[in-house]
């Protein structure tokens, strides 16, 4: 029995009032005395078995050469994949970011419309499907182009590719905002390299340890009343990282 | 219908800070009370301990605290006519997905509204004159600060709120604000230690001759004991605060103050995961029965009552009114009717700064750790010779050291991605400085609410579209504010400034930094011009009551929590003090 069960159970024992037959409601009386975390509320690691759950190998060429231009190796840190931002996409969308659960896909979409109201594009598709049609379109758009495949291109090549984009100036065609696609992979790879390890990428805390954020630590009081001084904490993270 | 449940005397839809503030009054006085709330039973033990809680990507990212606007969104335009969309993805709006509603999840800032905000209409016309009123549709509250004062007193005493008064009965206090209205006694907890980013603040502004003060918090400085025996412990500036739960008991929310004493009274029951479609009047239309819901299975009830409380987040407060069909719809263009009048936002800048080779450790964080000055808040300076009204909070704050919130926080030009970003990053995560504008926000006749024509939530039913843009007035304050902020940020040091006024560019929900939306369904003393009267009771059905920021008729330069939380009291107060012994009007319309 799970936590909600139970407190399903509970209330319907508990229960003092008429309910009629069928009703659903998740009835409370008196304060719950579960201490077991709420299934929901668990920490959902990502798989680390080594497989991909959703991106091909071939996709994951193509995003880990887009990627490694977002953020290279460089003296501040590892690059993208070198921290893991490959398998940390990969987990993210294959759950219930990728699905958009959150999200309001309901039509009618009125694409101009809503781009100029809102000052940014919106879309129907989920993140997942961004993805697919995004990466297939860079990769058609180098063959075509560039006579290659996107990830054997020179480095500067796709630093330019990311700036027409960035810029919403590359054509990749109607169903593609090239503009809305480079916003989506900047901020995955960002969260990919900042976010807890558990999810896969921020490898060996290396992003945190980029900029002097400390990680999953709890309580700064011992510290507050030192002020403008180089804490040197080391980051901590809410798993043992690998 | 056939699910029909168990009369009771009161029924509350939504169990967030208001419903349960107001549930733990009616609950104490005898009365049979059931709430109704959509979001599923939360609490810090099984939810969000420090095993779960310091995780920024699923809380603050990923926002799982939240109302997913596949459960329900809103729609927005900026004119009337424009074809309103709907907001798709996450936005400014924030809206509480749990029992403990979006009280589980803010930043705690805890401020009593000043006196001139509940009677702008009143003493603008008199300080000015009616010529500075123009375009402007302003009205009093109803209700003034000196009848407020013992209401605010019981929320904080249930909240546990942090701080330092400036003003007791009358007395200014040094360390405090000023210009606050008069407290009868301090805050319930001492005020938050400073940050080195908030001590360089305090010390700028008072160089500047402006009067710093460390805001009120619902994150308490020490352990406490609430009147209602609910024990808090003393926050850890842990950083993790607003879009996350507390692990420490240390946050004010219903979870960490007040379910614990309510959900004990065998007078109260708690239907959660379950919504509430909209209130059902009686036949001759002058109350209300009873609430339909649907559980999240998708079986319909019915809970009758006698009195029904509209306890939601403010947009649903207005909703719920408009499905029930309570009221009139206003309409912008003729002026007429009352629900959905007065929609408003919070009109906010922000100013940062950059100090060469510092370590501000932004890790070290509140929700509600900041400074302030209120030299420029309200009506606390002299508005004869400028072209606005009110003002705004200014405040150097200590919120977050977020990394991935954080990434756009870096010198100005500098590229967004590649070793450029990852350069100034490594560099600028410790050296910023921000300081935030929090201002007043007037209502004008075009900025409203309605059902929208086209766009349904999972239930089929409309979802609310919302009109607005900024106001001339308002932009004017914006820009005279921010001009002060940026004067502080000079004075501490600050360089490479970046100014966000947010008032430049129309208003669109994804650019906003505040979840700050109020009115829709406003309290007043006149039933043509608000929905609600000053105990927040319908003047078109006595026995409901819709309690929130809905009620708000203009906003204040403050974080709107603990007035609505003042408010509920009050309303609750009237319910079971007088209402129930003589069920009709408690005000002469």
């Amino acid at each position: 029995m799970n936590r909600r069960e139970a407190l399903f159970s509970l209330g319907t024992i508990a229960a003092s009032l008429a309910v009629a037959p069928g009703l659903g409601a998740v009835e409370l009386k008196g304060v719950p005395h579960d201490t077991q975390l709420s299934d929901d509320h668990m920490p959902q690691p990502a798989i680390r078995s080594g497989g991909f759950l959703v991106l091909s190998e071939a996709e994951r060429r193509t995003l880990g050469a887009l990627y490694d231009r977002l953020l290279p190796a460089d003296e501040y840190g590892p690059s993208a994949t070198e921290a893991g931002c490959l398998e940390f996409i990969d987990s993210q969308l294959a759950g219930h970011y990728g699905a958009g659960k959150a999200l309001y896909l309901e039509g009618p979409i009125r694409p101009e419309s809503e781009l100029q109201l809102m000052g940014t594009a919106q879309f129907l598709a989920s993140p997942l499907e961004r993805y697919r049609s995004g990466l297939a379109a860079l990769e058609a758009y180098a063959q075509r182009v560039d006579g290659q495949h996107l990830a054997d291109l020179p480095a500067e090549r796709i630093d330019a590719l990311l700036g027409e984009m960035e810029a919403g100036r590359l054509d990749l065609g109607q169903a593609i905002n090239s503009k809305g696609l480079f916003e989506l992979l900047l901020q995955n790879v960002r969260e990919g390299y900042l976010a807890d390890p558990m999810y896969g990428g921020n490898r060996n805390m290396a992003g945190w340890k980029m900029i002097g954020f400390p990680g999953a630590r709890y309580d700064y009081r011992p510290y507050i009343d030192r002020r403008g001084e180089n804490l040197r904490l080391i980051p901590v993270s809410l798993i043992p990282a690998d | 219908m056939s699910n029909v449940r168990k009369r009771a005397d009161v029924v509350i839809c939504g169990l967030g800070w208001a419903g349960s503030v107001m549930a733990e009054e009616l609950t104490r006085a005898g009365l049979e009370v059931v709430a109704i709330e959509r979001g599923a039973w939360r609490d810090t033990s099984t939810d969000f301990p420090p095993a779960v809680d310091p995780d920024e990507l699923r809380w603050t990212t990923r926002r799982e605290l939240l109302q997913p606007m596949s459960v329900e969104t809103t729609t927005f335009r900026n004119r009337l006519d424009q074809q309103a969309a709907p907001v798709r993805n996450w936005s400014a709006f924030q809206y509480g997905w749990n029992v403990g509603g979006a009280g589980a999840h803010w930043a705690g800032m805890s401020w009593r509204f000043s006196p001139w905000d509940f009677e702008v209409a009143t003493q603008t016309r008199e300080r000015y004159g009616a010529a500075k009123m123009k375009g402007l549709q302003l009205q009093d509250w109803g209700v003034t600060y000196d009848e407020m004062a013992p209401y605010y007193d019981r929320f904080e005493r249930i909240a546990g709120t942090s701080g330092i008064a400036g003003n007791i009965n009358g007395q200014i206090h040094p360390g405090g604000n000023p210009f606050e209205g008069p407290r009868s006694r301090e805050y319930p907890t001492p005020p938050l230690k400073d940050t080195h980013w908030m001590r360089t603040f305090r010390d700028a502004s008072t160089r500047l001759g402006h009067h710093p003060f460390t805001i009120p918090a619902g994150n308490i400085s020490q352990a406490f004991v609430n009147p209602l025996g609910v024990t808090m412990g003393p926050c850890t500036y842990c950083g993790f605060c607003d879009f996350h739960g507390c692990g420490n008991f240390s946050k004010s929310s219903p979870q960490a103050c007040i379910l614990p004493a309510l959900m004990r009274r065998p007078n109260f029951t708690l239907l959660s995961e379950t919504e509430v479609l909209h209130a059902v009047k009686h036949d001759d239309g002058k109350t209300v029965k009873g609430v339909k819901f649907i559980t999240k299975e998708g079986v319909e009830g019915f809970q009758p009552a006698d009195v029904v409380c509209i306890t939601a987040y403010q947009m649903d407060n207005v909703r719920l009114m408009l499905l029930s069909r309570v009221g009139e719809q206003y309409d912008p263009r003729t002026g007429r009717g009352t629900v959905g009048r007065n929609y408003n936002y919070q009109t906010c800048s922000t100013v940062t700064g950059f100090f060469d080779d510092s370590y501000m450790n932004p890790f070290i964080g509140g929700g509600a750790l900041a400074v302030q000055i209120d030299d420029f808040n309200g009506d606390n300076f002299d508005h004869s010779n400028l072209d606005f009204i009110g003002g705004a909070g200014i405040m150097g704050y200590s919120t977050n050291g977020r990394p991935i919130q954080n990434a756009n926080t870096v010198r100005p030009g500098t590229k967004r991605w590649g070793s450029e970003w990852k350069k100034a990053y490594a560099r600028d995560y410790q050296q910023s400085g921000g300081i935030f504008c929090q201002g007043t926000s007037m209502p004008v006749r075009e900025a409203y609410l309605d059902l929208d024509p086209t766009y349904k939530d999972r239930h089929g039913q409309p979802l609310l579209r919302l009109t607005f843009d900024w106001n001339r007035n308002d932009t004017n304050m914006l820009d005279y504010v921010t001009e002060r902020a940026v004067r502080i940020m000079k004075e501490a040091g600050g360089r490479d400034i970046i100014v966000d006024n947010q008032g430049e560019q129309s208003w669109n929900p994804y650019m906003q930094h505040s979840s700050h939306t109020i009115g829709g369904a406003v309290m007043g003393a006149d039933p043509t011009t608000s929905a609600i009267n000053p105990y927040l009771q319908s003047w078109d059905a006595h026995n409901l009551f819709v309690v929130g920021a809905s009620a708000f008729p203009n906003n204040g330069g403050y974080n709107p929590t603990v007035t609505v939380g003042a408010l509920a009291i009050r309303a609750a107060r009237a319910i079971h003090e007088t209402y129930f012994n003589n069920p009709g009007a408690l005000v002469k319309g």
